[in-house]
């Protein structure tokens, strides 16, 4: 059974990873992205690390892929100029090409001298999320505070650095537009009258 | 699931925790400030800096002390080097005050950010794991950072801060390549447990290394390379430890020998990676201290930055990063210093040849004082550099006392320099005897004691690292570093000439706050006084690595 979910989410996985190269249409490359996304999170799943997988959608999905959308959509690219310089660019495109695919048959060849690893099925017998958790907040605690320090500076950069306190923002001030006179906003004044012409 | 035991030992970080709250706080109430009262928040700033000092030196360390699982150490070094840091800062923050308030840039989140870059250093300066070293490094440059980048209209300011966030990034990703190789390698974080692994590769490579010249000399003779398993058991450990098993065992030659081969082989690839994570860790570290040739960004950063910040980052986290380069090749890689010894001979002698050659050519002087840093590091690295406790407590003094005149030169920049007008030109010092001699003379100190003239700390600064290096049998390199000291005071007495035989061209009267001018002058003095009692200082920093 796991082995026919595997191969389901494995097949979507390099359909949508192909798609996301192939299709025109940049809000659609993105969209399959998004659609990897979620088959190699629910791939992570079924290897019972779930917490690579929760994490893989909320901060992929949830947050950088939607970013992307809202600047491709902004962006409002021309479809039909990308279509251009394909033959210009193919002799460049085809050598980067030989190169990784030479570096893959290198890197796979290399792969089964390695001893095969260990340590990966020691930790089914707890949650992973819950393993994470147990040294991140016990073990860690002081890198993890140290980490969160570091956050709270970069939200302190990002707020120095781009408030500027004189904004042309505008405020109301009810009190003193209640306590109004005629004479403040209206000036009379006497003009001698003009003939017409 | 067993939560393993813990040890925390919280009490040994009270004065970090202390000095985060107060960040916190402090961050909290300044956003809560009306306009007129925001004076408050430097003094608060201040107030808790004098707090952490107090409290490190009430919790002043008799001998190593590990905390938070072994990831924060407490020993004397860390706790003199940390008073050092707080007590730099706050003379940095009493010089900027008021050269921020004229260029409209004196807010709040400076001082935070300054105070969050003080913990950072503290957090580089305790750390015993290589966890903590590149997180506290990380906090103390995204301050940094922003602190340049928060003089919003100053194009140079902007530009320096985004060289320096670009390169410091890059020495960043270096320094972390070169910790990931180490832990392949131990596959521990921890520096003392690194240490014992690293100083058992090197003692299984030594012995290979043997054993692979024996098996070449004798191809045929049983005796000698069971009598080589012999000899080796002695030290026995590791990869060691197996091969004379192996040895021992096996009579026939071939059989011993292609037994042993693989075992050789791997402690081979083992020592070879861990020499590249040492290469990389040294560029990372090499980078903040600014040593050639990575210290590209040193001039650009320091000559574009409001001098307000490039007295910040010239003075205190250079002392940080002194720190590391401790942490980092002395606590960890202790059992590499035969290699890194070489690679920081040659950084040091590239460091005091570019830095003091260039800074002739300079007529800015911020961008003067920048090379001046750079051929200061190549200096400090020397005492490093011998590999002994006397040699370390050297380059602790040295970099203490450069830090203490960084702060004295930039701090006179300061001074100099009023609204609309940044005094960074060499002849912006042009006469300054004639326009207030007091002031002139406390330059003239400052000046003499970069130059390493005596009877200023400078000089016995540059003396203690000098003779430690002698004392390594390195004369050859005592004498390079002595001719270009010389060739450095040329640049430093040049500016003594401006102040004192040159017309003034500019007779604005030079005001400052009376705080500004009490600490300026008492800075000035203590080079003074500390180069006619140097032993006191002295004798803290050998205190401080226990030498007595």
């Amino acid at each position: 059974m796991i082995k026919i979910t595997f191969y389901l989410f494995a097949l979507i996985l390099i359909f949508a990873a192909s798609r996301v190269i192939t299709v025109k249409n940049p809000v659609h490359a993105a969209l399959f992205l998004v659609l990897a996304f979620f088959s190699s999170a629910a791939i992570w799943l079924l290897l019972q690390a779930e917490f690579l997988a929760i994490a893989l959608i909320l901060v992929y999905v949830g947050a950088v892929m939607v970013l992307f959308l809202f600047v491709l959509m902004m962006l409002d690219i021309n479809v039909n100029s990308l279509r251009e310089g394909f033959v210009r660019h193919f002799p460049i495109a085809a050598f980067v090409g030989a190169v990784i695919l030479l570096e893959i048959i290198l890197v796979i060849g290399a792969w089964h001298k390695l001893p095969t690893p260990e340590a990966a099925t020691a930790l089914a017998a707890v949650p992973n999320t819950q393993a994470l958790g147990m040294v991140l907040y016990t073990e860690y605690v002081y890198p993890f505070e140290i980490a969160a320090a570091i956050l709270l500076v970069a939200m302190i950069a990002a707020i120095a650095l781009t408030m500027r306190p004189h904004t042309r923002a505008k405020y109301q001030k009810p009190e003193e537009q209640v306590s109004v006179r005629r004479e403040d906003r209206i000036k009379i004044v006497k003009m001698p009258s003009e003939t017409k012409d | 699931m067993e939560i393993a035991t813990l040890n925390l030992n919280m009490l040994g970080l009270l004065p970090e925790i202390v000095l985060l709250t107060m960040a916190c706080l402090i961050l909290v109430i300044d956003a809560y400030l009306p306009k007129h009262q925001r004076y408050l928040t430097y003094q608060l700033t201040q107030g808790t800096l004098i707090g952490t000092a107090l409290l490190i030196f009430a919790s002043f360390p008799e001998q190593r002390v590990l905390a938070m699982n072994d990831m924060f150490i407490s020993d004397p070094m860390g706790a003199v080097l940390k008073l050092f840091i707080v007590l730099m800062v706050f003379f940095a923050f009493i010089y900027s005050r008021e050269y921020l308030r004229d260029r409209n840039i004196l807010k709040g989140e400076y001082f935070v950010l300054g105070l969050f870059a003080v913990l950072g250093m503290m957090i580089m300066v305790s750390a015993h794991s290589l966890l903590t070293v590149y997180l506290g490094l990380e906090l103390l440059s995204l301050s940094l950072y922003t602190m340049i980048a928060m003089h919003h209209k100053s194009q140079t300011a902007s530009e320096a801060a985004m060289k320096y966030f670009v390169l410091g990034a890059i020495a960043s990703g270096m320094l972390l390549y070169g910790m990931s190789m180490l832990y392949g390698v131990t596959g521990t974080l921890d520096l003392t447990r690194l240490a014992q692994t690293i100083n058992q590769i090197a003692n299984d490579h030594t012995v290979s290394v043997a054993i692979l010249e024996k098996i070449s000399e004798i191809k045929n003779d049983n005796i000698a390379v069971i009598a080589i398993g012999q000899q080796i058991t002695e030290n026995a450990g590791g990869a060691t430890a197996a091969i004379a098993q192996i040895l021992s065992e096996n009579t026939d030659n071939t059989a011993a020998i292609a037994a042993i081969k693989p075992i050789i082989d791997q402690t081979m690839q083992s020592y070879t990676i861990l020499l590249f994570g040492l290469v990389f860790v040294i560029i990372g570290v090499a980078f903040k201290l600014g040593a050639v040739p990575f210290h590209v960004w040193i001039p650009d950063v320091y000559q574009g930055a409001p001098t307000a910040v490039t007295l910040f980052i010239a003075s205190a986290p250079k002392i940080a990063a002194f720190a590391m380069l401790m942490r980092l090749l002395v606590d960890g890689l202790q059992g590499l210093q035969v290699d890194w010894q070489n690679i920081l001979i040659l950084l040091s002698i590239l460091s005091m040849a570019t830095g003091n050659i260039i800074a002739i050519a300079q007529t800015n002087i911020k961008r003067m004082l920048a090379y001046s840093t750079i051929a200061h590091v190549g200096y400090l690295m020397l005492g490093v550099l011998t590999g002994t406790q006397e040699g370390y407590a050297a380059s602790m003094f040295y970099v203490v006392v450069y830090a203490l005149m960084t702060l004295g030169a930039f701090g006179m920049i300061i001074l100099l320099s009023r609204a609309g007008f940044e005094a960074d030109q060499l002849d912006d010092f042009k006469g300054l005897n004639e326009r207030n001699s007091w002031y002139a003379a406390l330059m003239l100190i400052v000046m003499l004691s970069m130059a390493g003239m005596p009877p200023m700390i400078g000089f016995w600064a540059k003396w203690s690292v000098l003779a430690q290096v002698i004392d390594a049998g390195f004369i050859w390199l005592a004498i390079v570093a002595v001719m270009f000291a010389i060739i450095g005071a040329f640049y430093y007495l040049r500016i003594i000439k401006l102040m004192y035989f040159e017309k003034a061209e500019d007779k604005t009267p030079i005001e400052a706050n009376i705080d500004m001018r009490i600490a300026l002058s008492a800075n000035a003095l203590i080079i003074l006084l500390l180069g006619i009692m140097p032993q006191t200082l002295m004798v803290v920093c050998l205190g401080a690595l226990g030498v007595s």
